[in-house]
């Protein structure tokens, strides 16, 4: 049996986050009544004028920007001419030989890929995924399909969207996954899009075909839809290939067709095949002038361009001296980043700070949204330990009061009468005590056994109430013992 | 001048048209000659005339909610609708 590969390509639909529509004034909402954020321009009706929405086309140069395009200093709108009931104007105002961004790639990370492959020696985390091009075009209307009609809601109607289209750089279903993963994380980062796929702010299409390894040509390729998760598109993905194979190995042909995706049964169907190319006939949109993005917009664009994700994690590595781990994970949210960045503040030990927030915090089932604890105290807490007021498993014990109750770790310690001792004088008396009772445990240590002194420590601790600084506990007793 | 670069057949089929034989050959000719007269544009001499680069000033919206219709006015021209919406034959995919 031949060894084949598979050639992967996504188109990747994104609703711009701004007030109002593309073309006109409505509102640019998820949901809301049917049929009530619309007017005569986005309901297509003959004779009104479309204008370009300012904010849409920013956020469109600062995609780019972010995802290291080239902007284009002109480009201009197109007609995509098809007739269908979402598109009253029986044509697509998009941008067809003019983009606004071409080139760019997106960088993965670690991360970014499906956790039981983040192991994998085989993978290449850092790989780079090459763009085409990024173009800005209106949303359709959303249409609900009842027994014998079709019901039309023309409020997503006009919604700015972007249309970010891949190279062919995509190799495995992995990558597909780390690709969007990553994608989503800049767009939120930029504060261009929400990218809910849940919501269809972010949607996509998959284009794979697959080839014998070592070959150049490309395969037939093949086009899935109704793409509604990440995990959707590497889960059709795995099981294209898998068909696409069968049927290679079995002689029979792909053909170029349309395929959905069915996440309950977790098989592709065919939609339809691609008979002859669409014609789109697309030609500039007479009403609309084209774009000099080099008057303000791109420099506008430019001055928005947040810290982007590599940047963040070098930059905690270097100011927090977090571990190369903890940074990923930090950044990649930049709410988690930037909570993490007030909880550090004022600690001595930064990394201590990272790991009550990503371990203890996160084991609560809290998110990062909705955190209900001062920042402050995070520092706090981690500089009674690392003072020694408090050991770490006294930490542990006010973790989830200082979650729970948004109290102050110092007020905390008192409540529970927590606070390390850490007087000699009082462990020492503690200390003698411990070997006059337990002289079993002195006699093993004397006779080599040097674990004995664990026991002691033990006895110190309970005597302690567990208040004991159990490192000073340690030193004090190995002295006497040795003594 | 006729231009030969234009299939009305094809046309029609793109636009969903259903043309006699008479109507198309009729449009054949009409289509053509509109073509041929735009393509006198191609004779003119424009060497000495800069190339339009994109305008100086772009015309743009801020970002600013406006007015929508009341649902009423704009469901008001729809044939058939229901929980607000306009209700059209099935569409299949």
């Amino acid at each position: 049996m031949a060894e084949y590969e598979a050639v992967i390509g996504l188109e990747v639909h994104v609703q711009l986050k701004t007030n109002t529509k593309m073309f006109c004034s409505c509102k640019n909402e998820f949901g809301g009544a049917p049929n009530s954020h619309v007017c005569p321009v986005c309901l297509g009706m003959p004779g009104v004028l479309p204008t370009p929405n300012e904010e849409a086309i920013i956020k469109t140069i600062l995609t780019g920007e972010m995802l290291e395009c080239q902007i284009a200093p002109r480009c201009k709108f197109d007609r995509k001419n098809y007739f269908y009931p979402d598109m009253p104007k029986n044509y697509q105002i998009s941008q067809y030989d003019e983009p606004l961004c071409a080139n760019g790639a997106v960088t993965l990370n670690l991360l970014a890929f499906p956790k039981d492959v983040q192991n994998d020696p085989k993978v290449n985390f850092d790989k780079k995924i090459r763009l085409e091009r990024i173009h800005l075009e209106e949303d359709v209307a959303k249409s609900f399909h009842y027994d014998g009609a079709s019901g039309i809601d023309f409020n997503r109607a006009g919604t700015p969207l972007m249309e970010i289209v891949s190279k062919a750089d995509i190799a495995t279903p992995e990558e597909a996954f780390a690709y969007l993963t990553a994608l989503k994380q800049i767009l939120i980062y930029g504060g261009v899009s929400d990218a809910d796929m849940e919501k269809g702010q972010m949607r996509c299409d998959v284009n794979v075909s697959i080839r014998p390894k070592g070959q150049k040509e490309y395969g037939t390729k093949v086009e899935i839809k109704n793409l509604n998760s990440i995990s959707a598109v590497r889960k059709s993905l795995h099981y294209e290939i898998l068909r696409q194979t069968a049927d290679v190995e079995a002689g029979v042909p792909i053909i170029q067709q349309t395929r959905r995706w069915d996440d309950g049964r977790g098989e592709t169907f065919m939609m339809r095949t691609k008979e002859k190319a669409h014609d789109y006939r697309y030609f500039p949109d007479p009403d609309l002038l084209p774009l000099n993005t080099e008057e303000g917009l791109h420099q506008t664009a430019k001055s928005r361009l947040p810290e982007l994700p590599a940047a963040k994690k070098s930059r905690l590595v270097a100011d927090y001296a977090v571990t190369e781990y903890q940074a990923s994970v930090l950044a990649s949210e930049v709410a988690l980043a930037n909570y993490f960045e007030k909880a550090a503040a004022n600690a001595k030990n930064k990394s201590a700070v990272a790991n009550f927030l990503l371990n203890d915090y996160f084991a609560t089932g809290g998110d990062i949204e909705n955190i209900p604890v001062n920042p402050e105290f995070f520092s706090e807490l981690s500089n009674l330990v690392e003072e020694g007021k408090i050991n770490t498993k006294q930490a542990k014990e006010v973790f989830p009061k200082m979650v729970a109750e948004n109290k102050a770790p110092s007020v905390l310690v008192k409540e529970l009468g927590l606070s390390q001792i850490t007087d000699t004088a009082a462990l020492e008396a503690l200390c003698d005590q411990a070997i006059a009772a337990n002289p079993r445990s002195v006699a093993d240590f004397k006779a080599g056994k040097t674990n004995a002194v664990n026991a002691l420590k033990g006895q110190v601790m309970k005597l302690s109430k567990g208040q004991a600084n159990p490192q000073v506990v340690g030193d004090i007793l190995l002295k006497k013992l040795s003594a | 001048m006729a231009s030969p670069d234009i299939d009305v057949r094809y046309v029609a089929d793109l636009a969903r048209l259903n043309l006699s034989d008479a109507e198309a050959a009729t449009f054949q000719k009409q289509l053509s000659d509109i073509l041929g007269y735009v393509a006198q544009l191609e004779k003119v001499d424009v060497s000495s005339v800069a190339a339009f680069s994109g305008p100086v000033v772009n015309n743009l919206r801020p970002d600013v909610l406006g007015e929508s219709l009341p649902v009423e006015v704009a469901l008001s021209n729809a044939p058939q609708q229901e929980n607000n919406l306009i209700v059209v034959p099935k569409m299949i995919e």
